[in-house]
């Protein structure tokens, strides 16, 4: 019945201008239907004259009198149901949110359906299915795209989701899971252990798996850093883990890779800090179907 | 610009006139029983009217191939028109359009008075005919005076059931028909006999019923007079040289009755005294007491005098259409400025809706550069933009649609090289634009994407959007 918006004495402060204000048009309305001197039409004028107009001195019309006690009538009435006056919320309990619950239950009462029907489907079938990425594409433009661009090509620190390569896997079940759980990667900074020394030369050696150019020297010393730190995560061979999300180092894909420095200069920076991913989970959001399709469409989009 | 009308006192005594109203200021005290008349201007009313009500009637129920002739669908944002169809996008031919009217309006007002008012307002239009059936069922104007005035006979009940029978019948036709513009016709008729059309439907169906019952049963001259913002800005258009039902008082006064075909004597005017004007007017005036602002000129006092006139052997034309400078026995200017530039407007108007109609476009295309990252750097190393393509086919075929793009000699446009689309249909696509780092010599370059229509290359268009590369390259 009472909500908790405003501190009981502007609550009340609210409530009392409202209802001065109502009350006080009804005393207007009283008051100016009582002075009128004529009770009925008459060719009485009020008695001046403007250009030769001159103005008929009659009372208000009954029905418009009555119009004005309506809408004050009216208005109590309206503060009686709904929320008006202070933190009163109306004896109808509505509220703006409460309404926009309905709709939304209303909503997926009627599209909950469609989007059952492809949850029943498999998500090989439903990547081959025009219609069902058709609907998926919006899914995703409307909830992926900011990050991963509409394209899915991804940005800086967004990966890429139409090629082969996956940081958590490609399989249906594993993007199903990146999208139903969501993901947090953690790569630790190295500066303190390593020092500049160190860091120059693990990144010879970070860039030499993918057969870039390199100073031999430096990525020998580094190769030694690589073991002892790095392949924990990212594997003896830098291929990575994927049950980490650890990347793989040797296929010259660079999430982090900043457009103003070159691939060496950006994985000395990511050794340096470390670097934090986050991929919200959006099961709570969209719920079991609509997450269903949209790994559907992310599947399709590798498979091409 | 010619001078305004002076007041009517110059004419009549104002009291005079005030005496005269049958209309007090604000309501009317008596109602006003119109006598059925015949004559030149009430068969061009007639005729303007029934051709303008046969076009409101029928043309819900005619079809322009699979589909109603002229149709707002409101649900699909679709406005069908004879064979055109309409887009919310076109709305400024609506606005062209309605300007015309205006311009249209002031043209017509300026030289003939309230004809819009007088022949051709729904107003006047629906009380026309329910003033008709008014005569059918009740009889003429002494007749229903007296119907009034009299008890509740079984025979006056009768009267009164036809009469309210035949109105609703007439505004539920409107109502419906209205509504028929909106919702397939074909559909609604059945549909709402039978208790299947929308809540919607029923509510506007119901609305213009009792809108049309009350306007043209009741409220009739109270809203020319009272509540029309029209009739009162209309007269202001009025001049010397504007065409107007008026009474020539030179000829008439001084008035009086007198026996049929007696000789026009030195000592009285033309003007019988018969009353017959009064008895027509539908706003109730009196036209022998000058212009007025209840004068919605129809004409019907004109065709009244005229009979009479002719029954007395006189001259036609006591009360006819004339300007002030012709009763003041000057000259009347037909054409100056006010009129020529009313005029010339509405033909400039008339010109500009007709090229955006003929020149609207049948396509609708935009472009939408991604904006969660400027760009991307492929594996290559070349920076790729990405777009959004939104096509709209507006016409109603199929069409397909070639994308092509241009801006960069070494850019290579990703993404299908046309797209296909049904009458109506919109589709977004997604562009990548890729170029080679080494060959943008700025970070911004201009870049445009033209869409192409298969079967109507000539409606083409060129869409400009930005490329964007990185700052310094290294």
């Amino acid at each position: 019945m009472f909500n908790d918006s405003l501190p009981t004495f502007w609550s009340i402060w609210v409530a009392f201008i409202t209802l001065l204000v109502i009350f006080g048009c009804l005393w207007l309305v009283m008051v100016v239907r009582r002075s009128e001197p004529f009770k009925e039409e008459t060719e009485q004028t009020v008695g001046h004259a403007f250009d030769g107009i001159e103005e008929y001195d009659n009372p208000l019309p009954r029905w418009w009198y009555l119009k004005f006690l309506g809408t004050i009538v009216f208005g109590l009435g309206y503060l009686v149901l709904y929320p008006g006056l202070g933190n009163f919320q109306g004896i109808l309990n509505w509220s703006s949110t409460g309404q926009w619950e309905e709709e939304m239950a209303a909503a997926e009462v009627k599209y909950g359906p469609v989007f059952a029907a492809f949850g029943q489907q498999s998500i090989e079938a439903l990547a081959q299915d025009p219609k069902a990425l058709e609907v998926g594409g919006r899914l995703f433009a409307n909830n992926c795209a900011v990050c991963h661009g509409s394209g899915a090509k991804g940005a800086y620190g967004f990966p890429n989701l139409t090629d082969e390569e996956w940081l958590y896997g490609g399989s249906p079940e594993k993007i199903k899971e990146s999208l139903n759980v969501g993901r947090m990667a953690n790569m630790p900074a190295w500066q303190g252990i390593l020092g500049d020394a160190g860091i120059e030369e693990t990144s010879h050696y970070v860039v030499s798996l993918s057969g870039r150019a390199h100073d031999e020297a430096l990525a020998a010393k580094g190769q030694t850093h690589f073991q002892t730190y790095c392949a924990a995560c990212h594997m003896p061979t830098g291929e990575g883990m994927q049950m980490l999300g650890a990347p793989n180092l040797t296929d010259d894909i660079w999430l982090y890779k900043a457009p103003n420095l070159t691939v060496i200069e950006s994985v000395k920076q990511t050794l340096r800090h470390g670097r934090q991913g986050v991929m919200p989970a959006q099961l709570p959001r969209l719920g079991e179907d609509k997450v269903h399709l949209l790994t559907a469409y992310v599947y399709s989009l590798s498979q091409q | 610009m010619s001078d305004r009308i002076p007041t009517v006192e110059g004419r009549i005594d104002a009291g005079e006139r005030l005496a005269h109203r049958q209309t007090p200021a604000y309501q009317t005290k008596q109602g006003i029983y119109t006598r059925g008349t015949s004559g030149f201007f009430q068969n061009v009313r007639l005729t303007a009217g029934l051709v303008m009500l046969f076009m409101y009637y029928l043309f819900p129920w005619l079809n322009w191939g699979d589909r109603q002739m002229v149709w707002f669908n409101l649900p699909d944002r679709q406005f069908f028109v004879f064979n055109a169809t309409f887009w919310p996008q076109d709305l400024v031919l609506l606005s062209w359009l309605l300007i015309i009217c205006a311009f249209g309006l002031f043209f017509v007002t300026v030289f003939g008075g309230r004809i819009w008012c007088g022949y051709t307002c729904p107003q006047t239009v629906w009380t026309q005919i329910f003033m008709a059936i008014e005569r059918y069922t009740e009889g003429e104007r002494n007749a229903r005076i007296k119907l009034d005035k009299g008890p509740m006979t079984p025979s006056k009940f009768r009267k009164k059931l036809s009469k309210q029978v035949l109105w609703l019948g007439v505004a539920w036709a409107t109502g419906f028909t209205f509504v028929a513009y909106f919702i397939p016709a074909r559909e609604l008729v059945i549909d709402h006999w039978t208790g299947q059309a929308s809540m919607g439907a029923y509510l506007w169906i119901g609305l213009f019923t009792i809108a049309t019952y009350a306007n043209a049963g009741y409220l009739r001259e109270k809203v020319c007079i009272h509540m029309c913002p029209y009739a009162r800005f209309q007269s202001v258009m009025f001049d010397q040289d504007t065409l107007i039902v008026a009474y020539d008082t030179e000829r008439g006064e001084p008035r009086g009755s007198r026996k049929r075909s007696a000789e026009s004597t030195n000592t009285q005017g033309d003007c019988v005294d018969c009353g017959l004007c009064v008895q027509v007017c539908p706003t109730g005036i009196d036209i022998r007491d000058g212009l007025q602002y209840e004068c919605i000129q129809c004409a019907l006092c004109i065709d009244a005098c005229d009979s009479i006139m002719d029954k007395m052997n006189y001259d036609r034309g006591l009360v006819r259409y004339a300007t002030e400078h012709e009763l003041d026995g000057g000259q009347t200017h037909w054409l100056r400025p006010r009129l020529i530039g009313y005029g010339v407007a509405m033909l400039a108007m008339c010109v500009a809706f007709g090229y955006a109609l003929t020149h609207r476009s049948t396509l609708e295309a935009k472009v939408a550069r991604d904006r969660g990252a400027l760009f991307h750097e492929t594996k290559t190393g070349e920076i790729e933009n990405t777009y959004s393509l939104t096509v709209f086919n507006k016409t109603s075929f199929n069409e397909e649609y070639e994308v092509n793009f241009q801006g960069h000699p070494s850019a290579r446009l990703i993404g299908p090289a046309t797209i296909e689309l049904a009458p109506g249909q919109t589709r977004v696509q997604v562009y990548q634009v890729q170029i080679p780092p080494d060959m943008l010599a700025n970070s911004r370059l201009p870049i445009s994407f033209i869409i192409e229509p298969a079967k109507q290359p000539a409606n083409e268009v060129t869409i400009e959007s930005t490329f964007i590369g990185p700052d310094r390259w290294k």
